[in-house]
């Protein structure tokens, strides 16, 4: 094992991390904010990627594509937010059908303009599209080009627009709405349209974070949303559970589910480098999270058991 | 309807899960009419509909038949969270009448602007903030100096006072308390009894409150409606229940239900 091997992979993990950073202040968006668990992001990342790169390879320029995947990542979120608010479908499911569904809508994104009408996979080689937003070919290099730099300002720009945008009246609201919906109506508050607005909003993010993603790739691939429920979600808890006790202000809550998405991609090479076969990484990585999640219950009743059990005092 | 009438409830029947072996008929026919002012206690049985009369009112859920004005306007198939602009809201559970995770500020200004239009201005200012300053100093729990703290960290009767404070920011038309010093202990449910008759005599509110308490129902307010099996049984004006005992209530109930209610006793009585 070669350490120069692993330092040589630091630069392409904390690219990676900032680019699922974006994704995973989406997932904190339902998954948190409006305590909502929304497995479309698994359809909507690839959706962002396939729309980023069909647009690339036919000339538009990538910040527009960029931009136009987030709105077509919204539409994603509206279609899971009608379909739970407006046909009573329980949130989890009604994520599920427009995860399912995206997969075909990718396949027939990414074959505009083929002959078949379907495409599994776009490339989108840096050589040919010089003007993309990130690539990981410029990930070693120490000059304005390192994605990393230009990660580092949309994070930075992303998480002070959210913060902004909770604090207004309507976004207290929407926290109202994830915090107790019974209050949030009972103070005139329509629960159903923030749910809706808040789904919009986290699969906006996720499929920007996909049309990143997919430039600094190289290509799109249809596949490529596979387990991104998962990498958002140990995102937000590993955030959580190394800078919980330090940052409090909301905007610093989300630089911590940036800094979790990171931390999960350093450790990914780290795990790598020792000798983790790829093929094993989703199973890793859904222990993982799943250890993470159970800990707040497992805490609780450790505690629970300690008042039993314990001397009483006064 | 005259000009003063602030909530009229014209023969509301509601049956929930109709059809089933789970069926209940939760009210049966209720006709209400409150004035201007008016500060009605409501007592009955469990299972006598008087949440569900409440929640009715509110628009939790949609009726079967019957006519809802509130302040002169038909609001029966107003969504709950329309209906909200002309009502205040505090529940039995301290948990449900406010955001946990949010702070006393910020639930007081989601209090603020309830019924209005909500942009993207700032969720709070300074002016405002220094009016809530104020309002919870009045309550004298030392609230204001703790105006960023989560509002989960507060007591249930904390909890109890704040929700009460943020249904009576933005004069409501109707205020609705059900049983909300229920699950107090009888100090601090005290407490929030003077609050609730401060607060609805300051500003002059029309008010329904769900009580199991009988002695608070014949203390408190200037009429007083039993409720049994989903219908109004017993309806007493300020002078009627200024001669009434809790003994006399006792009886009244069994005679105007038509039989007798040992175990009914217990809960009317406690």
């Amino acid at each position: 094992m070669n350490i120069a091997q692993l330092l040589n992979q630091l630069p392409g993990a904390v690219a990676q991390g900032l680019i699922w950073g974006v994704m995973a202040i989406g997932v904190y968006i339902t998954f948190r904010i409006l305590d909502i668990a929304d497995l479309t992001v698994d359809g909507s990342i690839a959706t962002g990627g396939a729309v980023a790169a069909i647009l690339i390879t036919n000339g538009v320029h990538p910040w527009l594509a960029t931009l136009i995947a987030f709105a077509v990542g919204m539409t994603a979120g509206a279609v899971t937010g009608v379909l739970h608010t407006g046909m009573g479908i329980p949130a989890i499911l009604s994520g599920i059908l427009t995860q399912l569904a995206l997969y075909s809508v990718n396949l027939r994104i990414q074959g505009i303009g083929t002959d078949l009408g379907s495409r599994a996979n776009v490339p989108m080689s840096i050589n040919k599209y010089k003007n993309m937003l990130v690539s990981l070919r410029n990930v070693g290099h120490l000059s304005l080009d390192n994605p990393i730099w230009l990660m580092l300002l949309i994070s930075l720009i992303l998480i002070g627009v959210m913060y902004w945008f909770f604090g207004t009246e309507y976004g207290c609201g929407l926290r109202a709405v994830g915090a107790n919906p019974q209050m949030a109506r009972a103070q005139g508050i329509n629960t159903n349209t923030g749910k809706v607005i808040g789904l919009m909003i986290s699969n906006g993010l996720v499929a920007f974070s996909g049309a990143l993603m997919a430039q600094y790739q190289g290509f799109s691939d249809v596949s490529m949303g596979r387990g991104a429920i998962v990498i958002g979600l140990a995102a937000v808890i590993i955030g959580e559970v190394i800078f919980g006790k330090l940052f409090r202000n909301f905007a610093l809550k989300l630089l911590a589910v940036s800094l979790g998405a990171i931390i999960y991609y350093l450790v990914i090479q780290v795990v790598l480098w020792l000798g983790l076969n790829t093929d094993d990484l989703k199973l890793l990585t859904a222990l993982v999270v799943a250890l993470f999640l159970a800990m707040p219950y497992w805490k609780s009743r450790i505690s629970a058991r300690k008042q039993k059990g314990g001397v009483s005092v006064g | 309807m005259a000009e003063s009438d602030m909530l009229v409830l014209q023969d509301i029947r509601k049956t929930f899960n109709p059809g089933t072996i789970v069926e209940k008929k939760a009210l049966t026919g209720v006709d209400l009419t409150l004035r201007k002012g008016d500060f009605v206690t409501v007592i009955g049985g469990n299972g006598a509909g008087k949440s569900t009369m409440l929640n009715a009112i509110a628009g939790s859920f949609p009726i079967d038949r019957g006519t809802i004005l509130l302040g002169g306007r038909d609001v029966t198939r107003l969504p709950e969270h329309k209906r909200a602009a002309f009502l205040g809201r505090v529940f039995q559970d301290p948990m449900m009448g406010t955001a946990a995770s949010m702070n006393i500020e910020e639930n007081l200004a989601l209090a603020g602007r309830r019924g209005q239009y909500r942009g993207l201005r700032w969720g709070i200012t300074a002016r405002e903030r220094e009016i809530y300053r104020e309002k919870l100093s009045a309550l004298e729990l030392g609230l204001e100096s703790r105006m960023g703290s989560k509002v989960g960290l507060l007591s249930g009767g904390q909890r109890q006072a704040l929700t009460l404070l943020m249904a009576t920011l933005k004069q409501p038309e109707l205020l609705l308390l059900d049983e909300h010093t229920a699950a107090l202990d009888p100090k601090t449910a005290e407490k929030v009894l003077n609050l609730t008759r401060r607060l609805i005599a300051e500003n002059g509110l029309t008010a329904l409150m769900v009580t199991h308490n009988m002695k608070d129902a014949l203390a408190l307010g200037n009429r007083m409606i039993m409720m049994h099996e989903g219908r109004i049984i017993l309806d007493l004006d300020e002078s009627q229940k200024a001669h009434m005992t809790v003994e006399d209530l006792l009886e009244q109930f069994e005679q105007a239900s038509g039989r007798e209610l040992a175990n009914d006793r217990m809960l009317l009585t406690n």
